[in-house]
C-alpha cells in the first residue's frame, strides 16, 4: 500500500533565539530580529510522515503558505525526502488570521487531489493557537485526530494512534483520510541529507527568482519549486487576508512579572507539609 | 547551537584555504555534473558543497550528539551471545549521521558516495569529536572504505562500497593482537586459502575499535612458515556468525567506542588487493588516515575543554573577581588556545598535503595522462606521499599529546568542580589520553618521523613554508624560526655525524618536538597574513617557543646512553620483588 501523505509546514521566527531586539515598541514582533526556521512540531509531523514512507511506502508532498521566502523550508523538506513541494504564496494572503489559512490551505489540499494523510505540527511557535489544522480538516470535512505522539496502527482504511491528553495518554483510531496534528514527542526529526541539499540547494520558486526569468532551465532540472496563488487556487480573495480574517488584536500589553516577597519554609517536615497545603489552597496543586 | 559555523577557527581555515588544487584533482573538470545531480558544476559550487555539508555535521554535532555524549559516556553496551548491543544514545546519534548519509563521504559517487577530500572529511572528524570522542571512533572508520576503493578488486568495491555510502555498514580495521601491538610484523592470525581459491581466517584479535561491525579489514598471516611483515595480507570479511565477539574491554575513556575482543572461526574473507603487501603497503596507507583523524579528534576534544574551561573562568569569581582575570589562569588559558590554533593549522596543512598526494596518485594511474603530464605527476606524487607520511606522524603526535595536557589544564582551571563528573572536564581528560596510544603511540610516531627530519626532507619543506611575503612584524617572527632551523639543522648534521641508532632513538623525541614546532610557526605566520589577531597569535607561539628550541637543542647535543647502560642500577631491577 502506498499512501499519499500533505505535510502542512510553516516558516516562523525562531522564538526560542529572542533577544531585546525581538520585539518592537508597539509591542508587536521584530521579524528581522529573529531568523526564519522550519516550525519545530511540523518538522516532528514530516518525519513521521517519512517514517510511514519507509514503513509502507508513501510519496509525500509538503504544502506552506507564506511569503517567497518561505519557500526555504520546502528546500528543507526537500533535503529531508518528501517527493513534491508546493509554495502558496500571495500578496492578498498576507495578515491572515488561523480562519483564512486554513481556508486557503484546505483549497490547496482539495487541488492537489485525493490523499490518505495529512500531517501537520500542533502548533506553531509564533502564534502558538494550534487551530489551523483542526480547521483545515474541519474544512476538508475528515476525520481529524489532533495531539498525535505515536502512530499505533496503519492499514489501508483505518489509523489509530496514541494521543497526549494532559494527564494521560488515549488511543484513539480513525478512518482514512485522516487529519493528525503532531506533537514534539512524537520522534526525533532526521537532519537532512548531505547528497539531497546538494542537489536541491538550487531550487528556487518563481517569485523568488530575481533575474525576472522564467526558471525554465531550473524545471528542466527538477528545480523550480511549484508555486500556487489566489488565482491558481481559484479562491475568493475576499475570504483570505486581511478581510478573511476575523480575528482582531485588542491590545498587546508587555508584562514583565517580578518576584516582590520571598517566604523561608523550614527544611523540616511541617514545612514542606505547609508549603504543599499552600500550593493546594492556591490550585498550583490538587 | 553549531559546531562548524560557532568555531571561528575552523571557519576561518576553511575559508582562507586555497581548494582549488584538491578541487581540481577530485573534480576533474567537474565531468560528473551531468551524471549526478549532487555533484558540483564549478569550483564555487564545491565550496558552497563543503560548506553546507560542515554546516549539517555542526548542526548535528551540536544538536543530537552532544546532548548525548554524557549518556553515551554513562550507558555501556551490552554483550550478548558473541554480539554487541550498542547503547540506545549511541545508536540515536548514529542513525542521525546515517540519515544525513554522512557514513561515506570520501567514497566516489559512482559507488554512492559524497567524493569528499580528506580535507573536509578531517573537519567534519573534528566537529563530531568535539561533540563525542566516542562516536568519532565509529564514524571516523568510514576511513577504511578508502583501503577498499584503492586497493580492493572491482567486485568487492561494488560489493561493499554501497553498503558504506547509504550507512548500511560501518568498519573495523583488526590489526591488533595479544603479541602483535606496536611490533605489527609479529601477527599470528592465519588466513588458509582453499582449493577453489577462497581465503578462511582462524584466529584472536585484541583492542579493535568497533570490532563489532559489519565490515572488517583483517591483518592475517597468508604466507605459512614466515615470521616477518611480508608474510602478511590485508583481507576483508563480514562480521558474521564466524565472527565473535568474546570481549568487550573496560576502558578509562571514549566510552562511546566498543573495543572488542574478536575471535575468528573458519570466518570467510576476501584478499584485498595483491599479497604480501597487506602490513608494508596497505595497512601504513590505511594508518595515515587514521594518524590523521587521531589528531583531528584531538583538537575536537581540546576545543570541548577549552570551551569549557573558559566559560567556567569567565562566570566564576574568587576573590572579588571573575578567575579569568587572574594571571595563572590567564596565561594558561591563552596557552592552550594557541596551541589548538597551532595544532588546527597543522591538522589542515596535513590533510591538504594527503589529498595532494592521494590526487595526484590517482590521476597518475588514470588513462588519458599524457607521457610529460605523467612525468612531472610522478615526482610530484612522491614527493607528497613522502611529506604525507612524515606530517602525518608529526601531527598525531604533536596533537595527542597537546591534547591531554589542554585537557588537563582545563580540568585545573576548574579546580575542584573540574574534577567532579558534574562537568564533562572529566571525560575530555579520560577521552583524550587515548589518543597518544592507539593508531601508533607517541613513541611509534616519533621514531617514524624521525627519518625525514635527518635525511632533510623537513627543511626542504621550511624553505618552501618560509618563501612568502611577510610584513615587518611577520619578519621579525620569522627570523626566529630561521633561528630555530639553524639549531636544529645543527643536531641533526649532530646525530648523522655520530652514527649511532640508539642515540638518534633517545634523541627522536626533542627533535621531533623542534620540526613539529617549528613548522607549526610557519603555518601560523602564513595564516596572520589573513587577519590581525592571528598576527598574535603567531606571536605569541613563536615568542615562546624560542627558549625552548634553544633548550631542546642543547638537550640533544648533551644526550648520551646512561639510560641504557646504567639502566638496571637506576630501575633497581634487582630490588624489584613481584
Amino acid at each position: 500500500m502506498k499512501y499519499s501523505i500533505i505535510v502542512l509546514a510553516k516558516q516562523v521566527p525562531d522564538t526560542t533565539a529572542v533577544t531585546a531586539r525581538a520585539m518592537k515598541k508597539d509591542g508587536t514582533l521584530n521579524r528581522t530580529a529573529l531568523p526564519a526556521v522550519f516550525n519545530p512540531e511540523d518538522l516532528n509531523a514530516l518525519e513521521m510522515a517519512l517514517q510511514i514512507k519507509e514503513r509502507f511506502g508513501a510519496s509525500i508532498c509538503t504544502i506552506t503558505m507564506g511569503p517567497p521566502s518561505a519557500a526555504e523550508i520546502l528546500r528543507q523538506a526537500l533535503y529531508r525526502g518528501v517527493d513534491r513541494v508546493v509554495l502558496v504564496t500571495d500578496r492578498r494572503f498576507a495578515a491572515s488570521d488561523t480562519l483564512a489559512t486554513s481556508a486557503v490551505l484546505s483549497r490547496a489540499i482539495q487541488q492537489i487531489g485525493t490523499f490518505d494523510l495529512v500531517l501537520c505540527g500542533r502548533q506553531a511557535i509564533d502564534g502558538n493557537t494550534a487551530q489551523v489544522g483542526p480547521q483545515v480538516a474541519e474544512k476538508l470535512d475528515i476525520n481529524q485526530l489532533t495531539y498525535v505522539e505515536k502512530i499505533e496502527q496503519l492499514h489501508s482504511e483505518k489509523i489509530s494512534v496514541w494521543r497526549d491528553v494532559e494527564r494521560g495518554k488515549e488511543l484513539a483510531a480513525a478512518k482514512l483520510p485522516v487529519l493528525l496534528t503532531v506533537t514534539d514527542r512524537a520522534n526525533l526529526p532526521r537532519p537532512p541529507s548531505a547528497k539531497k541539499i546538494m542537489h536541491y540547494k538550487k531550487a528556487r520558486a518563481k517569485s523568488e527568482l530575481t533575474d525576472g526569468g522564467t526558471g525554465a532551465h531550473r524545471a528542466a532540472k527538477g528545480l523550480l519549486v511549484e508555486e500556487w496563488d489566489a488565482d491558481s487556487l481559484g479562491i475568493d480573495p475576499a475570504v483570505c487576508g486581511l478581510s478573511g480574517s476575523p480575528t482582531r488584536v485588542k491590545k498587546i500589553e508587555s508584562v514583565i512579572r517580578k518576584g516582590k516577597t520571598f517566604k523561608k519554609i523550614a527544611p523540616t517536615d511541617e514545612g514542606i507539609n505547609e508549603l504543599l497545603q499552600e500550593l493546594i489552597q492556591e490550585y498550583s496543586f490538587d | 547551537m553549531n559546531y562548524f559555523t560557532d568555531n571561528r577557527d575552523l571557519s576561518f581555515i576553511f575559508t582562507t584555504t586555497d581548494l582549488s588544487d584538491i578541487i581540481g584533482l577530485y573534480e576533474n573538470n567537474f565531468s560528473e555534473k551531468e551524471l549526478y545531480g549532487y555533484a558540483p558544476d564549478s569550483f564555487a559550487d564545491a565550496c558552497e558543497n563543503y560548506r553546507r555539508i560542515l554546516e549539517v555535521t555542526g548542526d548535528i554535532a551540536a544538536r543530537i550528539i552532544a546532548l548525548r555524549s554524557e549518556q553515551i559516556d554513562r550507558e555501556p553496551h551490552i554483550l550478548k551471545d558473541g554480539k554487541v548491543i550498542l547503547s540506545p544514545p549511541l545508536q540515536k546519534c548514529l542513525q542521525a549521521l546515517r540519515q544525513a548519509e554522512l557514513m561515506g563521504v570520501t567514497i566516489s559517487r559512482k559507488y554512492g558516495g559524497l567524493n569528499l577530500p580528506s580535507f573536509l572529511f578531517t573537519m567534519m572528524v573534528e566537529i563530531i569529536s568535539q561533540a563525542d570522542a566516542s562516536i568519532q571512533n565509529i564514524f571516523g572508520l568510514q576511513g577504511i572504505s578508502s583501503i577498499i576503493e584503492e586497493y580492493a578488486d572491482e567486485t568487492l568495491k561494488q560489493k561493499y562500497l554501497p553498503r558504506f555510502a547509504d550507512g548500511s555498514a560501518t568498519g573495523a580495521m583488526a590489526l591488533t593482537e595479544d603479541e602483535a601491538g606496536s611490533d605489527l610484523q609479529n601477527v599470528k592470525m592465519k588466513a588458509g586459502q582453499h582449493s577453489d581459491g577462497t581465503w578462511r581466517l582462524k584466529g584472536v584479535k585484541r583492542f579493535i575499535t568497533n570490532g563489532c561491525a559489519e565490515v572488517l579489514l583483517v591483518l592475517a598471516r597468508s604466507e605459512p612458515g614466515t615470521t616477518d611483515g611480508l608474510g602478511l595480507s590485508l583481507f576483508l570479511c563480514e562480521g558474521d556468525s564466524t565472527v565473535t565477539v568474546r570481549r568487550l574491554e573496560e576502558k578509562m575513556g571514549i566510552h562511546g567506542s566498543p573495543t572488542c575482543e574478536l575471535s575468528f572461526q573458519d570466518t570467510p574473507a576476501y584478499l584485498i588487493g595483491e599479497r604480501q603487501r597487506g602490513l608494508v603497503t596497505y595497512v601504513l596507507a590505511l594508518l595515515n588516515g587514521a594518524r590523521l583523524a587521531t589528531a583531528a579528534q584531538a583538537v575536537g576534544i581540546s576545543q570541548a575543554a577549552f570551551n569549557e574551561a573558559q566559560a567556567y573562568a569567565q562566570a566564576r569569581k574568587q576573590y572579588g573577581r571573575k578567575i579569568e582575570t587572574i594571571p595563572a589562569v590567564a596565561e594558561m588559558l591563552t596557552t592552550m588556545k594557541v596551541a589548538i590554533e597551532a595544532s588546527r593549522a597543522f591538522v589542515y596543512e596535513t590533510a591538504r598535503i594527503m589529498d595532494l598526494s592521494v590526487g595526484m596518485a590517482r590521476r597518475l594511474h588514470s588513462e588519458n595522462v599524457a607521457p610529460d603530464e605523467k612525468k612531472i605527476l610522478r615526482k610530484k606524487t612522491k614527493k607528497f606521499e613522502r611529506l604525507t607520511n612524515l606530517l602525518t606522524s608529526c601531527v598525531k603526535y604533536y596533537c595527542s599529546e597537546m591534547s591531554i595536557w589542554v585537557t588537563r589544564d582545563a580540568m585545573q582551571v576548574m579546580g575542584g568542580s573540574g574534577y567532579m563528573q558534574d562537568y564533562p572536564a572529566e571525560r575530555y581528560y579520560r577521552d583524550a589520553r587515548i589518543t597518544n596510544i592507539y593508531e601508533g603511540t607517541s613513541q611509534m610516531q616519533v621514531l617514524s618521523a624521525v627519518k625525514g627530519i635527518l635525511n632533510g626532507t623537513m627543511e626542504k619543506y621550511f624553505e618552501e613554508c618560509s618563501h612568502v611575503e611577510w610584513n615587518r612584524n611577520q619578519r621579525a617572527l620569522a627570523k626566529k624560526l630561521l633561528h630555530g632551523r639553524k639549531l636544529l639543522a645543527a643536531a641533526v648534521e649532530h646525530l648523522n655525524g655520530r652514527k649511532d641508532n640508539q642515540l638518534v632513538d633517545l634523541c627522536s623525541r626533542n627533535l621531533v618536538d623542534m620540526a613539529t614546532e617549528i613548522l607549526m610557526g610557519y603555518l601560523l605566520l602564513q595564516q596572520s597574513r589573513h587577519s590581525s589577531r592571528k598576527e598574535k597569535i603567531a606571536r605569541m607561539f613563536i615568542t615562546k617557543l624560542e627558549p625552548i628550541l634553544i633548550m631542546k637543542a642543547r638537550h640533544i647535543k648533551s644526550t648520551d646512553k646512561r639510560c641504557l647502560q646504567d639502566y638496571a642500577q637506576i630501575v633497581e631491577k634487582e630490588a624489584i620483588v613481584k
